[in-house]
């Protein structure tokens, strides 16, 4: 280790810092609504809509039409490629409704799962070639954050040393090459909440494949104040048969981070991971009243979490959007909230938000 | 990764963390008293003693015997293997690199460790050596060293020590501040991707890093407060919170220079989430042993120089330090020895 060629200039690095910043500033969190064409499409059949370019720019059009209320509790959006394109009925497009709320674009740059040979069922994620170019791209168009996925699961053998090793190394690279075109990664290494292990063996997963991508950043010469981490709830499996309270996932959440994450990243946004809408909200309020020091921020990255009673409330009726608005606000202005510690929790079960959200090796 | 085998009980988690947060608590820090021999020959040359068993018990007994006021600055004692718990033996080379070392003392070490924590020890401490130079750390180095730590780390916890966890970056050099801050950050990267590797229980831990400085021989000058945003940003990005508190070593700064250094890292305005206090072993005794000369006589004035620097460094552990503007030339003397090895 002779010499360091620094990766960015302290411009770059500022840039980066803010962005971040802005987007995990007290009280938001992300709406993460880059679902794929394909996690589209069991969405909207869940509905009973049919999949096309039309009714998935209706359905975005839908949350992204929501009022001021949601500038206090949303700092960022997500978006899938094609969306980033699409525009409101009149004409409006979509990337420019969002910031003119003074929320942050995103964009979802991965390019799915692909399997790795010699292991059980595992995963690594492709999208590295050309990723410059597309990061060059995306930012003229108006994206400021990216989003990319990674997939481990939990079972007798799994995860891998390899697999874990390869996802870290590959999340690094992404980071590494978003902070090169002025973008901030958010670095996404999802544990899959499928089986019936604990809540103890997700904890200790979680801190050995966190471990290994800060060390994959560090390798990579990432600029940590400038990216944001997106990891799984510690949460029991879905088919464990002991119930925890959200008190005890904050607790092995919180414990999890505070040995990996590093104080300089500036936020940590979870997944919903097919938690219900409720469950989410109320794990992530507990995150917040968790005991423990806790030097980043906390806050939420939702998909499912904030539009299952959305979707729902809209059935694909263009009469129904302004009632299925509505619920997206309820939602983000709920997790806004959650986000503080100042959620104080629903009253009423039942409805989309409390149903389980859960699809089974979930893929975006 | 197929199951897990927790490597500590609740009980044994719970003692080791208590025990770290005791020595940090409050503004306290550590006197590291773990000369060797032959570095206690160095120190005595200076003030003209010669270096006999003796003298160094004489030199120690003063500090030991310190009012109990010193409680207050003093939250632990690293004492030389005839008693205490410096555990590492020594450097070894390693072959093929531009003269880089590992450290010894693993063989047995569980149980040293064992006979120690009978004989009152709650801690120990390993020290490895990293230098900055051409090559130099190599990542071979970084990988040894910082295995080595980790191995030395879960054998201290299996036996109820809490485990010092020392990977000094010697200030030999003349390159910049920004550099010894981009050796600091691979270095501890490394070090806690060990420490994860081996399942050491991180709240039952301390640190006790180089802060980040110059090289000796560069020429330009930093401020306290250069010092101070270098050190903490390079902990901010590599520490977890999870480990309670960070001791630093004084490597070779004057007794104010370490002080001052302190108080201004615990008034850098980046959060800090973990404690930020001080392990000195030359910045807390220097003007102690140029007070003492090696004469009975002086014990009053040995014992009150000391206390005067642990009371200044423990006002720099929160940030309360107020340089007083006169020091003795002992205080302000650079203390740094090329290559130190203990």
């Amino acid at each position: 280790m002779p010499h360091s060629y620094p990766a960015l200039s302290p411009e770059q690095k500022k840039e980066l810092s803010d962005i971040a910043l802005r987007i995990v500033a007290p009280g938001k969190g992300i709406l993460a609504a880059d679902e794929s064409v394909g996690s589209m499409a069991k969405r909207l059949s869940q509905i009973g809509v049919e999949n096309t370019e039309e009714n998935r720019r209706l359905y975005r059009q839908v949350l992204f039409s929501a009022d001021d209320r949601v500038k206090k509790c949303i700092g960022g959006v997500i978006f899938f490629h094609e969306t980033l394109y699409q525009k409101d009925d009149n004409g409006v497009p979509f990337v420019r409704m969002i910031q003119d709320k003074g929320i942050v674009v995103g964009i979802k740059v991965d390019k799915g799962v692909v399997p790795l040979a010699g292991t059980d069922g595992e995963t690594t994620t492709q999208g590295l070639d050309g990723l410059s170019e597309r990061c060059a791209q995306y930012k003229k168009d108006g994206a400021d954050f990216a989003k990319w996925r990674c997939v481990l699961k939990i079972s007798e053998r799994t995860p891998s040393a390899l697999a874990i090793l390869e996802n870290a190394n590959v999340l690094a690279r992404y980071a590494s090459i978003c902070q090169q075109n002025g973008i901030v990664p958010i670095v996404e290494p999802e544990i899959l909440p499928d089986g019936d292990h604990d809540l103890q063996r997700c904890q200790y997963v979680t801190e050995k494949v966190l471990a290994a991508v800060y060390k994959a950043l560090s390798d990579h010469h990432v600029y940590l104040e400038g990216t944001l981490l997106k990891p799984n709830m510690v949460t029991p499996g879905h088919a464990c048969p002991i119930k925890y309270t959200p008190e005890e996932i904050a607790m092995a959440t919180v414990t999890a981070l505070r040995r990996t994450v590093p104080p300089a990243v500036p936020g940590v946004t979870f997944l919903s991971g097919g938690q219900s809408e409720e469950e989410a909200s109320l794990n992530l309020n507990a995150i917040n009243r968790c005991p423990l020091p806790r030097p980043w921020a906390l806050t939420f990255s939702y998909g499912r979490a904030l539009q299952a009673s959305a979707l729902n409330t809209w059935r694909g009726q263009q009469d129904n959007a302004g009632a299925a608005t509505e619920e997206f606000i309820k939602r983000a202005e709920v997790n806004g909230l959650a986000a503080q510690g100042k959620y104080e929790g629903s009253g009423e079960d039942g409805g989309a938000a409390a149903q389980s959200l859960y699809v089974a090796n979930h893929a975006y | 990764m197929a199951h897990r085998f927790p490597a500590l009980t609740q009980e044994q988690k719970k003692e080791l963390s208590e025990i770290a947060q005791r020595i940090v608590a409050n503004g306290k820090g550590i006197l590291a008293a773990d000369e060797s021999v032959g570095t206690m020959g160095n120190r005595l040359q200076r003030i003209k003693v010669e270096n006999t068993e003796e003298n160094r018990r004489q030199f120690r007994e003063m500090l030991f015997t310190a009012d109990s006021s010193i409680n207050q600055s003093i939250g632990g004692v690293i004492l030389f293997n005839g008693l205490f718990s410096q555990l590492d033996q020594g450097a070894a080379p390693l072959a093929g690199t531009n003269k880089e070392t590992s450290i010894q003392g693993l063989d047995g070490l569980s149980e040293r460790c064992a006979q120690y924590k009978k004989d009152g020890a709650d801690f120990g401490k390993w020290r490895a050596v990293l230098r900055i130079a051409d090559q130099c750390p190599s990542s071979l180095a970084v990988q040894e060293n910082a295995n080595a730590l980790a191995r030395y780390a879960s054998i201290c916890q299996q036996n109820g020590l809490v485990p010092i966890v020392e990977p000094e970056v010697i200030p030999d050099g003349d390159h910049d501040l920004e550099h010894c801050q981009y050796v600091t950050e691979k270095v501890l990267a490394a070090v806690y991707k060990a420490l994860n590797d081996h399942h050491v229980y991180l709240e039952g831990t301390l640190l006790k890093p180089n802060m980040v400085t110059a090289g000796h021989a560069c020429t330009k000058k930093y401020t306290p407060e250069q010092v101070a945003m270098a050190t903490v940003t390079a902990l901010h990005r590599t520490v977890p919170a999870a480990v309670p508190g960070i001791c630093f070593l004084s490597g070779g700064m004057s007794e104010e220079d370490a002080t001052l250094n302190l108080n201004a890292i615990n008034l850098c305005p980046l959060p800090k989430p973990w404690k930020l206090s001080f392990s000195y072993g030359r910045a807390l005794q220097a003007s102690a042993l140029a007070a003492w000369s090696g004469k009975a006589a002086n014990k009053k004035a040995t014992q009150e120089a000391f206390m005067k620097r642990a009371l200044a460094n423990s006002q720099a552990a929160r940030g309360q330090y107020v340089h007083s503007g006169s020091s003795g030339a002992a205080s302000t003397q650079s203390l740094f020895t090329a290559s130190y090895t203990y």
